[in-house]
């Protein structure tokens, strides 16, 4: 920065004798701990308090829409899983629907259970890394140790289907690569089962720490035209008191068949959103329970030809992303690519709030914000 | 064995010597702090932490931590205040040391009985937050700026509860010198029973672990060094050694200093709990509470997230300053019965 103190924190004494203040203006990432990624934050500092403030993205595109022109209906999954890297199998399941829809591919009923047992296995384990970092941003660094416990179990769980932790790569237009291997049942319930006993832990040493409330409660509100506007989705929204859920809304897969809620928050704060994440690990839990216990036998691949050539014609398809809605407009000139493949994330649109929650809160509270909008950069940048 | 080590103690060489070695232990013992907190942390968060220097659960991690600090480049910003800038890890050095000139660790191992113990002790242990303030303003870096404007808020915050608590502390025992407020915990009592003030004064023993928390600025009272927010705060722009001697080394020499003075005002010092267990040491006594007020503040560390800089404020003006202004009529009702 090359700038000297005496820049920055020049105050004069004006006539009346009131010590007049000036702004700073502080640049925050794209390397900075807070940021988790490579977010860029601009923020207009007076004293403390945020001014305005503006986060950059684009640090990490990586040109992703282009890229899946390139590719076949087979490899697309295994790109698509690179953009929220905390739920691959989310990413790539609806991908994988719309060119079932397109192609009118049956799907077997074993392969629509065990994709939802997947992708809620997934969705736990992206929310308990959430869990966990919201508390170590916020100072505690323990949360995340308990959270990372249980997110081992599950993520053996999904090691031991997909051979991924990460990019999982494992679902296939027409159902899935492979079928489960035996002791995947058994290691699954008792993930889920161990977290569902372990929950209340996390609660009682976040949500009941008077410290951390005192963080969160009232800080960062966003209120639910606000955003709607802006188009956020998944467990944000939900916090600021509207049920909305792909999986409930506009069901996909097999979850009609499923019995769970969809919490909601009331005030739309970092408080509400750290609580309706956690709700939403016991629901996905649930289902998880309900789908190993229900899973029916038969084939975990539909009937598909090799090479996978679409009609022509263009399909929008959705799903409850962990962080959001995630859609795919997919436009197919009668070729073996995609002609066009255009990703709506939902960080992407989340963040885009972001300016006005930081407006009037103070350094840290821009922390917490942050923090409680549960983005991953990958997503926003694509 | 009692007498042998009367005799030990009544030479004036070894007493010299041991009163030196306080000072000398004082850099090795941040290391076996430093590798304490690392492994409590760790088991209290389901790890298990260092396990390979040194064979042996991992003994020797802070020293090679502090080997890798020794190896690495050291870096002054172009804009920096180069002469401010280096005299920091003296400073705040300097603070963290000065505390144990008064500690009394044995019936005669102190290195100065001041009549004005109490007093020096608060004054020594302000003397860091000078450092962090030269760190801020010398760095040319906007987030050490704002950590070190923290961190002085801070100490004005917490300097006055921690200043009430030690005057109900001198109330109780009549004198400002370290070595008559132990003593007045045990024979030199009125009732000549073995009491630690704690039992006298449980919030004021609650004021002063949480006020030197904060003047630690340790969790959830580390806002000047928030690595969330400020990255490391004041000390950002430090690197190798001067990083290594100016956050870490003091950070542990002022907490031990600190439970130091905790141990001493109100948990007896090297006072036996007993007459009777007269035959262990005092400075094994000593030793023994320190290391409980040094689990307490590990404890808090790892347990909680940290406060905004304006809740801090609050907290400290709201809570703890009448509070502690409790403690001190409280401490005048006692003073009336026939106890003290």
């Amino acid at each position: 920065m090359g700038v000297v103190p005496e820049d920055l924190t020049r105050a004069r004494l004006t006539g009346s004798g009131i010590l007049r203040t000036e702004e700073m203006v502080l640049n925050i990432g794209p390397q900075h701990p807070a940021t988790h990624g490579v977010l860029r934050v601009i923020v207009t500092l007076d004293g403390e308090k945020i001014v305005e403030g503006e986060p950059i993205i684009g640090y990490m595109h990586r040109g992703h829409e282009k890229l899946l022109e390139q590719r076949d209906f087979r490899q697309v999954t295994n790109l698509l899983s690179r953009m929220d890297w905390l739920s691959g199998i989310n990413n790539e399941i609806p991908a994988s629907i719309a060119v079932e829809k397109l192609m009118e591919i049956e799907v077997p009923r074993r392969a629509q259970y065990l994709r939802v047992i997947l992708a809620e296995i997934n969705r736990i384990t992206n929310h308990l890394m959430f869990v966990g970092s919201f508390g170590l941003e916020l100072g505690a660094t323990t949360p995340v140790m308990y959270a990372f416990r249980e997110r081992e179990l599950l993520q053996s769980a999904m090691e031991m289907v997909t051979g991924g932790r990460m990019h999982f790569g494992f679902i296939r237009p027409g159902g899935l690569k492979e079928d489960i291997p035996r002791g995947f049942v058994d290691l699954a319930l008792r993930g889920v089962r161990q977290l569902v006993k372990f929950i209340p832990d996390y609660e009682n040493l976040m949500m009941g720490n008077e410290i951390f409330k005192q963080r969160t409660v009232g800080v960062g509100v966003l209120p639910p035209d606000l955003a709607l506007n802006h188009g956020v989705s998944g467990p944000i929204l939900r916090a600021s008191g509207i049920p909305f859920d792909v999986r409930k809304a506009d069901p996909y897969l097999v979850y009609p068949e499923f019995d769970f809620d969809v919490p909601v928050g009331r005030s739309g704060d970092s408080f509400d959103r750290y609580f309706v994440l956690m709700e939403e690990m016991k629901q996905s839990a649930r289902i998880v329970e309900q789908a190993l216990e229900g899973l029916p036998e038969g084939s975990h691949i539909g009937a598909v030809p090799k090479k996978l050539t679409l009609p022509e014609g263009e399909i929008y398809s959705r799903a409850e992303n962990p962080l959001g809605e995630l859609g795919y407009y997919l436009v197919s000139n009668g070729e073996a690519k995609p002609y066009r493949l255009k990703v709506r994330t939902p960080s992407f649109s989340n963040i885009s709030v972001v300016p006005h929650m930081l407006r009037g809160a103070y350094v840290p509270d821009m922390i917490a914000i942050l923090g409680s909008m549960f983005f991953v950069v990958g997503d926003i940048d694509r | 064995m009692q007498d042998i080590l009367n005799q030990i103690f009544a030479n004036d060489f070894v007493i010299l010597a041991l009163k030196l070695g306080v000072l000398l232990i004082l850099l090795p013992a941040t290391l076996v702090l430093g590798w304490v907190e690392l492994k409590l942390g760790a088991h209290m968060q389901h790890r298990v932490g260092p396990m390979y220097p040194g064979g042996f659960h991992g003994w020797a991690q802070t020293l090679a931590d502090g080997l890798k600090f020794v190896m690495k480049e050291d870096i002054i910003p172009k804009a920096a205040d180069r002469f401010v800038f280096s005299l920091v890890p003296y400073i705040t050095m300097l603070g963290a040391a000065l505390i144990f000139v008064v500690i009394p660790i044995g019936p005669k191992l102190v290195i100065e009985d001041l009549d004005v113990g109490i007093f020096y002790v608060l004054a020594a242990s302000s003397i860091g937050v000078i450092g962090i303030l030269m760190a801020g303003w010398s760095s040319a870096n906007k987030y050490s700026l704002m950590g070190a404007l923290r961190a002085a808020a801070q100490l004005i915050a917490y300097e006055l509860p921690l200043v009430l608590t030690a005057a109900a502390i001198a109330m109780l025992a009549g004198s400002l010198s370290l070595v008559d407020i132990v003593e007045a915990q045990g024979p030199a009592s009125q009732s000549g029973w073995y009491i630690p003030f704690v039992v006298y004064q449980p919030i004021g023993f609650f004021i002063f672990l949480t006020a030197s928390t904060a003047e630690l600025t340790r969790p959830p009272f580390d806002m000047p060094v928030a690595e969330a927010e400020l990255i490391t705060g004041a000390f950002t722009e430090y690197t190798g050694i001067r990083f290594a001697f100016s956050l870490f080394a003091s950070e542990y020499i002022s907490m031990i200093g600190l439970a130091a003075v905790g141990a001493t005002l109100f948990m007896g010092g090297y006072l036996p709990p007993f007459p009777a267990l007269d035959f262990i040491p005092g400075p094994a006594w000593f030793m023994a509470k320190l290391s409980t007020i040094l689990f307490l503040l590990i404890w808090i560390r790892w347990t909680f997230p940290r406060l905004r800089e304006d809740q801090l404020q609050k907290f400290a003006w709201k809570i703890l300053i009448p509070l502690s202004l409790v403690n001190i009529f409280i401490t005048g009702a006692l003073k009336l019965t026939p106890w003290i």
